[in-house]
């Protein structure tokens, strides 16, 4: 059994991997975006498999539902789908490429080595948490921080709003 | 299956966002990357839950999930008002205050 869980993550780990990859990789930004679409909804698949149900349908309503949208919006309106890929500083993506591999290296080294070394509860051990019991918690021990939320949501659609409003000529609003 | 597995994903996932902030130049894709790292976090919050069997760490991948949603509506509304001044949104080109 353990080994068909194996397999699974392997295809998943991989599908993750490689979209995140193609979206570093591909010139165009639609093809990004769809690409990032691709690796959110897999990551939500690996919550499942950990039994965040709840999180997991958020992650597909809100991040490749919403977020992605608003990209995608954005980068039609704006038409910059493409831009030249070519680098400024010479030797700047080799040197980033490098550092990158060698920052993953110790990551991954120091997480074999002096990580937890624990096992996950086998898949029918793990128990889903509920939307109510997330709810349950979320109003009773985390009220603040969630009214704090909901504080910074404001605050993002004032400033977005403030942001991208165009001022009006003094005649044109003397009119309205 | 140990927890490591999860761990390693998620730095592979983490260090390739990190990439695509120093490597790409459009600052959309720039902003992907950032999801990108957003989410590695976010799926070590979730194996933890799953390893601890705790709901804390959902709930805040509840939370980062928000201020991500808000840090994306800012930051978009940015990208809009650099357009309309400049024309580009290429990062080198954003190189004076004024604009």
């Amino acid at each position: 059994m353990p080994v068909i869980q194996i397999v699974i993550f392997i295809i998943l780990g991989v599908v993750a991997v490689g979209t995140a990859v193609g979206m570093l990789l591909s010139r165009n930004a639609v093809y990004a975006a769809l690409f990032l679409v691709l690796n959110f909804a897999t990551i939500a698949i690996l919550y499942l498999i950990l039994g965040a149900p709840f999180i997991a349908l958020a992650q597909i309503t809100v991040y490749a539902g919403a977020i992605m949208v608003l990209f995608l919006f954005v980068i039609m309106l704006l038409g910059v789908e493409k831009l030249p890929f070519k680098e400024r500083l010479r030797g700047q993506r080799l040197i980033a490429i490098l550092l990158g591999v060698v920052f993953l290296g110790e990551t991954v080294l120091y997480l074999v080595y002096h990580g937890q070394a624990g096992q996950l509860p086998a898949p029918a051990s793990i128990q889903f948490v509920s939307p109510a019991d997330l709810g349950h918690v979320l109003f009773n021990e985390y009220m603040l921080p969630f009214e704090v939320t909901s504080v910074i949501l404001l605050v993002a659609l004032v400033g977005a709003i403030v942001l991208t409003h165009r001022e009006k000529s003094a005649a044109a609003a003397e009119q309205v | 299956m140990p927890v490591t597995y999860y761990l390693v994903l998620s730095a592979i996932m983490f260090v390739l966002g990190v990439v695509g902030v120093v490597v790409r130049r459009n600052a959309i894709v720039i902003f992907m990357s950032l999801e990108l790292m957003f989410n590695a976090a976010n799926l070590l919050f979730v194996a933890f839950a799953a390893y601890y069997q705790i709901v804390t760490g959902q709930l805040f991948v509840f939370f980062v999930m928000t201020v991500a949603a808000a840090e994306v509506a800012v930051g978009l509304a940015l990208m809009v008002a650099i357009f309309r001044a400049k024309h580009s949104i290429d990062v080198d080109q954003m190189n004076s205050l004024k604009g």
